[in-house]
């Protein structure tokens, strides 16, 4: 390890980490007992189910709901279909839609033997795990051909609600410099228990997570990419209810990134932690293996919570996600673990906490391409302030190596960014990304200062706080409200009726192909 | 571009302040001068900038000087630009709706609750319909509150409940029946496509049905809020930008008082 600049206690770090591993085996523990209609519907769509029945409820849904409501979700959809293949000769697809117009009952069909099952799903799901290996492929090759931009990566939003506008908006931000479009979605999709089907044109504070729009936009930055000659990633949201099911889309269509974070959900969208936690870990099984780039969300505690006195939350969160997603083998290259830039404007030295605490962040995850958020707590609407607050994150990244710059809008808080919002924005970073290109390698911090002393204290603080949680369980101390001044319930919240414990007939082959690389 | 940035016109203007027909101040008393920025679909040119200068003309600026061009892509074009405003405002003729209340601070709005209502009052908040947005209803009722402001938690004669984020007006009606709430609180952040006048609106509406309208204080808030618009969709009190949790709680306490001693 590179010898830190802040005199940070390695050793208190891979204390940090060991507690941290104990509280994720442990949620580990409860993961491999359980599935969710969700998971079940990621293999469906990874089977090859897609489309819509009359009523437009996605096939995946259809065939999920009537084991579920037969009560024999337990036993799994593999199990189901590999048998309905074999009795039937017909492939998943075609399955689903003879379910659909109720031709077909999985529950009538002879059983047969597991080794039979297994064999007969088996093609279907080699399939699909090549047509995952054939993107990241694709994507691979793009970088090795056409390459890609420095980190700090730009990452930027699109959010008009129609994905052919979205298309413009990306077009313009790409031309600009930006390394990452995120699509925003549109408010509400993380409580849907379904994913929409086909291209969209209408929605509130961002576009529909669907399928083909994810293929219309992909297709569109590829060009884009090839005529820049720098790779253009894209980015969505693999959370809230249909978490695993976007994980298997973005998977096959060639998703970048994916905000991903079990966390978040519980805590912002009071989906229930039981369901999330395991709908994450097979998420995250497919975002590792795809190459996908996960973000997690800390820096949303930090919009609730004061960010100077709870600095400490975010790391310790931050500590947990790692080992969470290294269960769920995900390397540390694609973790982009979330922190923020939000304390008060008007705190005296408030630019040294935020960075003792960026360049912390950085030493302690050396691998993760951070996310790092930009004000948004105290953007008021005074524009030209805000250009100078995003100024000053964009100094500390720079400093600091971050991975991935979320770029802040000078028109934060007051609408979703125009087109020369962006312009600005990615102007305000671009220029300070090279004028203060090297102030990193360059500058040393004092020993016994303000710089250190926060970051020691943040580090001393969050080892206090996992090492709270591990005495606790995470779902215990998710209850007492931990994190973000927030408490749920672990057996409240969205989405709970979704929770199955595994059968004995029950089966996932994905699971073992995804761990292995 | 046209004019430079140092005009040498002379300025052949009454420089007298008159408040029936106030102009933008940039130097000079009724200069008019106005700063502007927008974005042309069409690509960077002199034709894009003379397009720039005939925009600002029909906005009502005489002089109109495009200061800075960027091509943002293929055919859209970025300006900022400056102009003198030819219209004028009738300053004394105006009236804006305000909530009537005096300020008070936390401690303030604590002793005028136990001196004329003699009980804590119960205040329920949400951010309500598909708005995912906590961060204003956060900033009213959180413990912490914002900008040196606490929040309605902090207050002693006030038992304030926040329901968070996507809560359905439904629910959050059925709540406030067994909160017994005195005051609701609604936040709406997202305005795209105004679907916040939709969800606002749904909620007085079914609170109307419910019979529940006339015995509680509804209050809306958040950055696109103002009174008048409040007021307009049926609430007692609307709170926008810059307004903090005293200035909601102030109003409460006043307003709750009023109909309990009226």
């Amino acid at each position: 390890m590179e010898r830190s600049k802040l005199g940070l206690d390695f050793e208190k770090v891979g204390h940090a980490k060991e507690v941290s591993k104990r509280i994720a085996d442990e949620v580990q523990k409860f993961v491999e007992n359980y599935s969710t209609v969700s998971v079940e519907r990621t293999l469906c769509r990874l089977l090859g189910i897609d489309g819509v029945d009359n009523n437009e409820v996605p096939l995946p849904n259809v065939v999920v709901d009537e084991l579920q409501e037969k009560g024999v979700l337990s036993e799994g959809v593999m199990f189901f279909l590999g048998n309905a293949v074999l009795e039937t000769g017909l492939n998943p697809q075609e399955i689903a839609e003879k379910i659909a117009v109720g031709e077909l009952d999985l529950t009538k069909i002879p059983v047969h033997s597991t080794e039979e099952i297994h064999k007969a799903i088996q093609p279907f799901v080699m399939k699909s795990i090549q047509v995952i290996k054939d993107r990241k492929a694709k994507r691979d090759n793009y970088i090795e051909t056409i390459g890609e931009g420095p980190k700090p990566y730009l990452y930027v939003i699109v959010a008009t609600g129609n994905i052919y506008e979205d298309v413009v908006q990306a077009e313009a931000a790409a031309r600009q410099g930006a390394d990452i479009i995120a699509v925003i979605r549109t408010t509400g999709q993380s409580l849907l228990d379904y994913v929409p089907y086909g291209a969209t044109t209408e929605g509130f504070g961002g576009t529909v997570a669907t399928q083909e729009n994810f293929r219309i936009m992909r297709t569109h930055l590829d060009k884009i990419g090839e005529e820049e000659g720098k790779y253009i990633r894209l980015c969505n949201y693999c959370s809230g209810l249909c978490m695993p099911e976007i994980a298997a889309m973005g998977a096959i269509e060639g998703l970048d990134v994916m905000l991903n974070d079990a966390l978040y959900g519980i805590l912002f969208r009071d989906i229930n932690m039981q369901r999330t936690i395991v709908d994450q870990y097979f998420s995250r099984l497919l975002n590792g293996f795809a190459g996908v780039i996960i973000n997690t969300g800390e820096d949303n505690y930090l919009t609730t919570a004061d960010a100077f006195d709870e600095a400490h939350t975010v790391l310790a969160s931050d500590f947990i996600n790692e080992q969470l997603a290294l269960v769920a083998g995900l390397p540390e290259e694609q973790m982009g673990l979330g922190h923020a830039f939000e304390m008060e404007p008007g705190l005296e030295n408030g630019f040294l906490y935020e960075l003792g605490q960026a360049q912390m962040i950085r030493e302690i995850f050396p691998k993760a391409p951070l996310k790092y958020m930009p004000p948004t707590k105290f953007m008021t609407g005074n524009v030209f302030k805000g250009h100078v607050q995003d100024a000053l994150f964009n100094q500390i990244s720079i400093w600091t190596g971050q991975g991935i710059q979320l770029l802040g809008m000078l028109t934060e808080a007051i609408h979703t960014p125009f087109m020369s919002d962006r312009y600005l924005s990615i102007e305000n970073a671009k220029y300070i990304f090279n004028n203060m290109k090297s102030i990193g390698d360059e500058m040393e911090f004092k020993e016994g200062g303000i710089i250190r002393q926060r970051a020691a204290k943040v580090l001393d603080d969050a080892t206090e706080l996992v090492e709270k949680i591990e005495k606790e369980g995470l779902f215990t101390a998710l209850e007492k409200g931990i994190f973000a001044d927030i408490k749920r319930p672990k057996n409240g919240g969205k989405g709970l009726a979704g929770v199955v414990e595994k059968g004995s007939n029950y089966f996932n082959p994905f699971i073992e192909l995804l761990h292995k690389k | 571009m046209s004019g430079g940035l140092y005009s040498t016109d002379s300025n052949e203007f009454d420089k007298t302040l008159d408040l029936t027909k106030i102009k933008p101040y940039g130097d000079t008393m009724n200069d008019g001068k106005t700063q502007v920025s927008f974005t042309l679909p069409v690509a960077k040119g002199d034709e894009a900038i003379e397009a720039a200068k005939q925009m600002m003309r029909k906005m009502g600026f005489e002089n109109p000087q495009v200061v800075y061009v960027q091509e943002l892509m293929a055919g859209f074009t970025f300006f900022n630009c400056y102009g003198n405003c030819i219209h004028t405002v009738d300053f004394t003729g105006i009236t804006v709706p305000k909530v009537e209340a005096t300020a008070m601070d936390m401690h303030e709005t604590d002793d005028f609750i136990k001196e004329n209502i003699g009980r804590p009052i119960r205040v329920l908040g949400a951010s309500t319909g598909s708005d995912a947005h906590t961060v204003g209803i956060d900033a009213i009722m959180n413990m912490k509150g914002f900008a040196g402001h606490y929040g309605l938690e902090r207050y002693e004669m006030m038992e304030a409940l926040n329901m968070g984020s996507q809560v359905p007006n439904e629910e959050f009606i059925a709540k406030a029946i067994e909160f017994e709430a005195d005051v609701l609180l609604v936040s709406q952040t997202v305005t795209q496509k105004d679907v916040h006048i939709k969800n606002l609106v749904e909620l007085v509406e079914l609170m109307e049905a419910e019979g529940l309208r006339e015995k509680v204080i509804l209050i809306c808030g958040g950055p696109r809020i103002s009174h008048e618009l409040a007021k307009e969709l049926g609430y007692d009190a609307g709170f926008g930008m810059n307004k903090y949790a005293d200035d909601v709680a102030s109003y409460a306490a006043q307003e709750l008082s009023r109909r309990i001693n009226r």
